[in-house]
């Protein structure tokens, strides 16, 4: 039994260079850094036959498994719309008032349609569509539009002042920085205070409702309760879109607002316009 | 010879002030500015000059260019690793980019992620290159004060880029964000340090080139052929500092991996080995394991590494083809990069018992191992399934840490743990225990890092593809960015002991600089008289 000594350091000739003190072992490879390289590079191979890997004239190798990830994402997208369609169709046959009346299509119109909004609607809407400054709150019941099915599936198709589509909703405030005297606008504002319950200077508040009378009324209503079909808010209660401090009313007044929205109908299917819609009614405000 | 500097010195001062007189944006006028107060100063120092009396050619080995690279080393290393940790924070906190342009995330990580390479990690190689190939060739370094040039030259390039993010000039590519003007400075540069190195080792006085070298020199070189192709670039206005890429669509993002994988593989690897190979077995005071596996990982790194870029690019528009080579080549890399380690640490055989006492040589063990563990996990992350998941993901932040904090971080304090009392001729550092102390708040800061920013990216990869039964998308981008903010703060604090490591290394090298380990050990020597 021939057992091999290991030899010991002082032993192993060096190759015999000397760098500024510096001297090299003449040690052989350790052999599982070898083999395992060598293995890595079979893998590797093994690879570029089953996959696609060397670029030629025209495409490339396909590989023996014919792999492509364009292909993948489109199987995983099929499965997927192979395993809903059945709901899907019920969902498109069934009109968006009855949906509720069906358990599982309520709950696939949900699911669906809260996947369509963090995608697409969270981003100005947040993710929990709790708003953000200049962007509506659609948990409460506070809508510039309508909070019905049929209009929120409209503002959702259609988009808000949106010129790339005919049946967008639109309307403009004037800025009444271009119309109004500064002393209006402040007795206008204070009017505006006053209305909302806030606090508001009073002699210039009764200036105010004159102003208001003239320029404002015509959109939001005598009482200044708004209007849907233009889409002029309520100025009588405690929810703002911009905010309700007077700075921020005057600079309503003065510049105007003018808040738009994408119309989605070119970009999802009618499918996730109806989940979306359902999804948004359900969040509490709808009506 | 002197009359000629004074009309070039001239000229550009006057071409620069020109520059500013008619640049188009802010970041152009003000680098236009400081090139002409440069030129101009030099220019003033020039003619103060004139007619005296040229001092003698010196002999013996240059070592004050490679005292001013240990200096801007460390300098630009506490920058880096502060802006580093002030964005960091911005991560966790918004408001921390106080609403101004010129602090936002977007402008300062640009600035954290190029201090950090190619200021604080540029500098250590260049100032070890220098001194290793004077050393390893025995011969001066070669033209004279060119390398004067190329350490000032350096410098003003990285000032240039650095204000340049702030003011907003960018090519918006990673890792390659200078716009064209400063990229030709780079280049001229480079050039210069490419002769120094190249003439130095031509006249050396050893028969063989050093292994070392070798890596020094193979870095030099691809990262002046990365630096070239990925930018070229059409300007708009020689006036102005925005430039249009040549290369468009997946070409251009194929190119700008290529090169961004190389800046790490060439840069942060090759360079760093080349580091690496010169000090442990120095400090080790052992020869080197084998000769025969620094020729075969030399070669087949610098060969694989090539090659791999595309790897940054899967489930992308780059053809399946392209993907499957980044990834098969990067699987092929591990053992080719895992070569280094292994000289490294088994340089160390017979002497582990060092490590008891030695806390610079176990900094430079803790770098190779973190050089192992991250040239294993970059394999691995660049498997297509594992990507899928990793990819745009915190984790690829945090390998990219456990690399540059772990072994580029570990290996350069040594380096400057070990270069500092040789080049100021003290006998040794002022303080073990202050090295001690930083090579724990080092180690702890990096665990910190990568083990918050592990679980932050595999959460989040496993919500971002998190769908119900019939298939819909369960959260919304802002749901895992909130879900993050826990791991972030983590992340920061390893991110503060790291940089208190690093100040506290400030402080012991200055103190071993300016001498004053020497009074201290001098008057400890005068007590135990016997």
């Amino acid at each position: 039994m021939s057992k091999k000594i290991k030899m010991s350091d002082e032993d192993y000739p060096t190759t015999g260079h000397d760098w500024d003190g510096i001297r090299e072992y003449d040690k052989p490879m350790p052999r599982w850094w070898l083999y395992t390289f060598y293995l890595t590079i079979i893998f590797a191979f093994g690879y570029m036959i089953a996959y696609p890997a060397i670029p030629l004239l025209k495409g490339a190798t396909p590989g023996l498994l014919k792999f492509s990830s364009r292909g993948e994402v489109q199987q995983h997208i099929d499965t997927v719309n192979a395993q809903n369609a059945e709901i899907e169709a019920k969902l498109l046959a069934t009109p968006l008032e009855s949906i509720s009346a069906d358990v599982d299509l309520a709950r696939f119109a949900t699911a669906g349609g809260g996947a369509v909004f963090l995608t697409y609607c969270a981003q100005c809407h947040g993710a929990g569509a709790q708003g953000a400054k200049g962007y509506p709150n659609l948990q409460d019941d506070d809508w510039l539009w309508g909070g019905d099915l049929e209009a929120i599936a409209t503002t959702v198709r259609h988009g808000i002042r949106n010129d790339t589509d005919e049946d967008t909703r639109y309307s403009e405030m004037p800025k009444f920085g271009e119309i109004l005297e500064s002393e209006e606008i402040t007795q206008v504002a204070e009017y505006v205070l006053q209305i909302s319950g806030q606090d508001h200077d009073g002699s210039l508040a009764t200036s105010g409702k004159a102003v208001f009378e003239e320029n404002c009324a015509a959109c939001h209503g005598e009482t200044a309760l708004g209007d849907r079909e233009q889409g002029a808010p309520n100025l009588a209660d405690a929810l703002w879109l911009y905010g309700s401090d007077r700075d921020t009313i005057t600079q309503t007044i003065t510049n105007s607002r003018f808040g738009v929205m994408p119309a989605w109908q070119t970009r999802i299917t009618d499918a996730q316009i109806k989940q979306v819609t359902f999804y948004v009614h359900q969040l509490g405000g709808g009506e | 010879m002197d009359i000629l500097k004074l009309i070039v010195l001239s000229f550009i001062t006057i071409c620069a002030a020109m520059a500013a007189n008619f640049g188009q944006d802010l970041a152009y006028i003000i680098h236009a500015l400081i090139i002409m107060a440069v030129s101009f100063f030099l220019f003033i120092r020039e003619v103060q000059r004139f007619g005296d009396a040229k001092p003698a050619v010196e002999t013996g080995y240059q070592d004050s260019v490679v005292r001013a690279g240990v200096i801007a080393t460390t300098f630009w290393g506490v920058v880096g690793f502060l802006v580093g940790v002030f964005i960091a924070f911005q991560l966790a906190f918004p408001a921390l980019n106080f609403d101004l342009p010129f602090t936002t995330f977007g402008r300062v990580r640009p600035l954290h992620t190029s201090a950090v390479i190619f200021a604080f990690g540029g500098n250590a190689l260049i100032a070890t290159s220098f001194y290793i190939v004077q050393r390893t060739s025995a011969a001066r370094l070669w033209g004279g004060n060119l390398c004067w040039f190329v350490f000032w030259g350096y410098q003003l390039f990285i000032v240039l880029a650095a204000t340049g993010y702030l003011l907003g000039a960018t090519q918006s590519k990673e890792y390659a964000e200078p716009e064209w003007y400063v990229d030709i400075w780079l280049t001229l540069v480079w050039v210069a340090y490419l002769a120094v190195f190249m003439g130095t080792i031509f006249k050396r006085k050893e028969p063989h080139i050093y292994v070392a070298n070798w890596f020094f020199l193979s870095f030099i070189v691809t990262i002046a052929m990365l630096h070239l192709v990925n930018n070229l670039a059409m300007p708009v206005s020689i006036f102005g500092s925005k430039s249009v890429q040549l290369f468009s669509g997946v070409q251009d993002a194929l190119t700008q991996w290529w090169y961004g994988h190389n800046a790490v593989g060439f840069f942060l690897t090759a360079g760093f080995l080349g580091m690496m190979y010169y000090f442990v077995p120095k400090q080790a005071n052992r020869p080197v394991f084998s000769y025969k596996l620094s020729i075969i990982h030399f070669w087949s790194l610098i060969f694989l590494y090539i090659w791999a870029g595309p790897h940054h690019l899967h489930y992308t528009a780059l053809p399946d083809w392209a993907q499957t080579l980044g990834m098969t080549f990067s699987i092929m890399l591990w053992m080719p990069s895992w070569g280094g380690m292994i000289n490294g640490l088994m340089t160390l055989s017979g002497a582990w018992d060092k490590l008891r006492t030695d806390p610079i040589l176990r900094m430079m063990v803790l770098s190779l191992a973190f050089y192992g563990m991250s040239t294993f996990e970059g394999p691995m992350m660049s498997i297509k399934v594992v990507n899928s998941l990793s990819h745009y993901t915190e984790w690829t932040i945090g390998h990219v840490h456990s690399g540059a904090l772990g072994w580029n971080g570990m290996i350069t304090f040594g380096a400057l743990y070990y270069l500092t009392p040789r080049l100021w001729g003290r006998d040794r550092l002022y303080s073990m225990s202050m090295v001690n102390w930083h090579f724990w708040l080092a180690t702890i800061g990096i665990v910190f890092y990568a083990a918050s920013l592990w679980v932050a990216g595999i959460m989040e990869g496993l919500m971002w593809r998190e769908v119900d039964p019939q298939g819909f998308l369960v959260n919304s981008f802002a749901d895992t960015v909130a879900a993050k903010f826990p791991m972030y703060i983590v992340r920061g604090t390893g991110g503060l002991l790291y940089l208190a490591g690093a100040i506290i290394m400030c402080v012991n090298l200055w103190l071993t600089a300016t001498g004053a380990g020497e009074r201290k050990s001098s008057a400890a020597v005068a007590v135990p008289a016997e």
